[in-house]
């Protein structure tokens, strides 16, 4: 599915990632594995550190810290908020939506729409895509779209396959209507035939959390992991993305009349090193172009490691002048999606820790 | 240059990779350690083992793993 929308921009990016930063050589004796091995796949993965919220720290106040930031040194104003769309899949509850929790602990107008959409390591470019929809209403002319996730809270410490490269972040993008007659182009897929690839088992009306879904199982690989906790099949996830993400983005860029190397950068989700890398391999893009060190830095936050990415290697290039950049996301659903856009210019563009 | 086989003693010293033995299905060699190695041999051969190659059928023998080599143009 090809979108085109026209005269939107995003005018500003902030992350903020939890000051609590662990590293993979303390955590390893966690693992039941040998120091050797563990070593080796640091090097590989590229496993160094990551951010983690403290326990009982939730999607809500991460975003609240951000906007709060934000008001503070006036980089954006409570009455502008038209819309607030919120993508997690840790959310505060249930119910109410989390996205009306933060408007209600912000003290946001209620003349607003709120929202909160459950996607993942694809739901950067998904919420943009949602804010540039509700852009096309004369009644919305700033949109606030929040990333955030916490999943470091519902990972097994003893799971090598996740927790080493779990991170937990939130991000603030402002999106609202460009003066220049600007085009932006995206395309999107998702496949529901393969939601279990990577899923929470239990905890929703499907398997509710009881005693016995938060005991450990022995799942294979010397790991253990309850069905509380993220499952990722790492082999099926590799695969998906080698196979299905590649085509995306070179359909996206003959859907915009654009040639590869026009782009200036690919900014992926990242997973891991290793899997950005043999993307880069893969598209015959530069390493450069397509940056693979968030993961290192601060761990896997879902659908925050775009923004987290942008804020961590391009912030003061995209405060002076314009990049084009290849937004491209793939994850849990399956959901696979990738936007071109003329990004630059940005009122802000930094990244605060969290305390 | 270092052997198939000495890459996956570094990788696996516990084991002997003889050549009757299926390295997944005997648990030689788990996922991550598919990992290690495509990065080991991308590095001693000076290849880029593509994606979609990584799966578990290219990595269950020796001679899987050579024939796998070969296609990129290497003679292990």
């Amino acid at each position: 599915m090809n979108f085109t929308f026209r005269r939107k921009r995003v005018s500003g990016i902030l992350a903020v990632v939890p000051a609590n930063e662990r590293s993979f050589l303390e955590e390893m004796r966690n693992f039941n594995f040998p120091e050797a091995r563990s070593l080796k796949l640091k090097e590989v993965m590229g496993y160094d550190r990551h951010r983690l919220v403290e326990p009982g720290v939730c999607v809500s106040d991460l975003a609240t810290f951000g906007m709060d930031y934000l008001f503070k040194n006036g980089l954006l104003h409570r009455d502008e908020i038209d819309a607030l769309i919120l993508v997690t899949q840790s959310p505060d509850h249930f119910m109410p939506p989390t996205s009306n929790v933060i408007q209600g602990r912000l003290g946001l107008k209620r003349d607003m729409f709120c929202m909160d959409i459950n996607q993942g390591c694809a739901g950067f470019v998904i919420g943009l895509i949602q804010a540039f929809l509700l852009l096309e209403q004369e009644s919305i002319r700033k949109v606030v779209l929040i990333n955030a996730d916490v999943l470091s809270r519902r990972t097994s410490p003893k799971d090598r396959n996740s927790y080493p490269l779990v991170g937990d972040a939130a991000s603030i993008a402002v999106v609202e209507r460009d003066a220049e007659d600007s085009v932006i182009h995206a395309n999107l897929k998702m496949d529901g035939a393969r939601n279990e690839v990577l899923m929470i088992p239990a905890g929703g009306f499907r398997l509710p959390s009881t005693p016995q879904t938060a005991v450990l199982e022995d799942v294979g690989d010397n790991n253990l992991r309850a069905k509380d906790h993220l499952r990722m099949d790492g082999s099926a996830v590799f695969n998906f993305v080698q196979v299905d993400v590649p085509p995306l983005i070179e359909s996206l860029l003959a859907f915009a009349g654009v040639s590869m190397d026009s782009v200036n950068y690919f900014l992926c989700h990242q997973p891991n090193r290793f899997m950005i890398q043999k993307l880069a391999d893969k598209m015959k893009v530069p390493y450069a172009k397509m940056p693979s060190n968030v993961v290192e830095h601060f761990g896997n936050s879902s659908g925050v490691t775009i923004p987290v990415a942008i804020a961590f290697n391009l912030a003061d290039q995209l405060r002076q002048c314009h990049l084009q950049v290849c937004l491209v996301g793939f994850g849990v659903g399956l959901t696979w999606s990738s936007m071109l856009m003329r990004l630059g210019q940005l009122s802000f563009c930094e990244m605060v820790d969290y305390h | 240059m270092k052997s198939v086989a000495d890459i996956l003693k570094e990788i696996r010293p516990e084991f002997d990779f003889t050549p009757n033995n299926d390295f997944i299905a005997d648990g030689m060699l788990d996922s991550f350690d598919v990992v290690t190695l495509v990065a080991a041999l991308d590095k001693s051969f000076g290849v880029s083992i593509d994606g979609v190659d990584i799966v578990p059928e290219n990595f269950r023998s020796l001679q899987t793993i050579e024939a796998l080599l070969r296609k990129y143009g290497v003679r292990p």
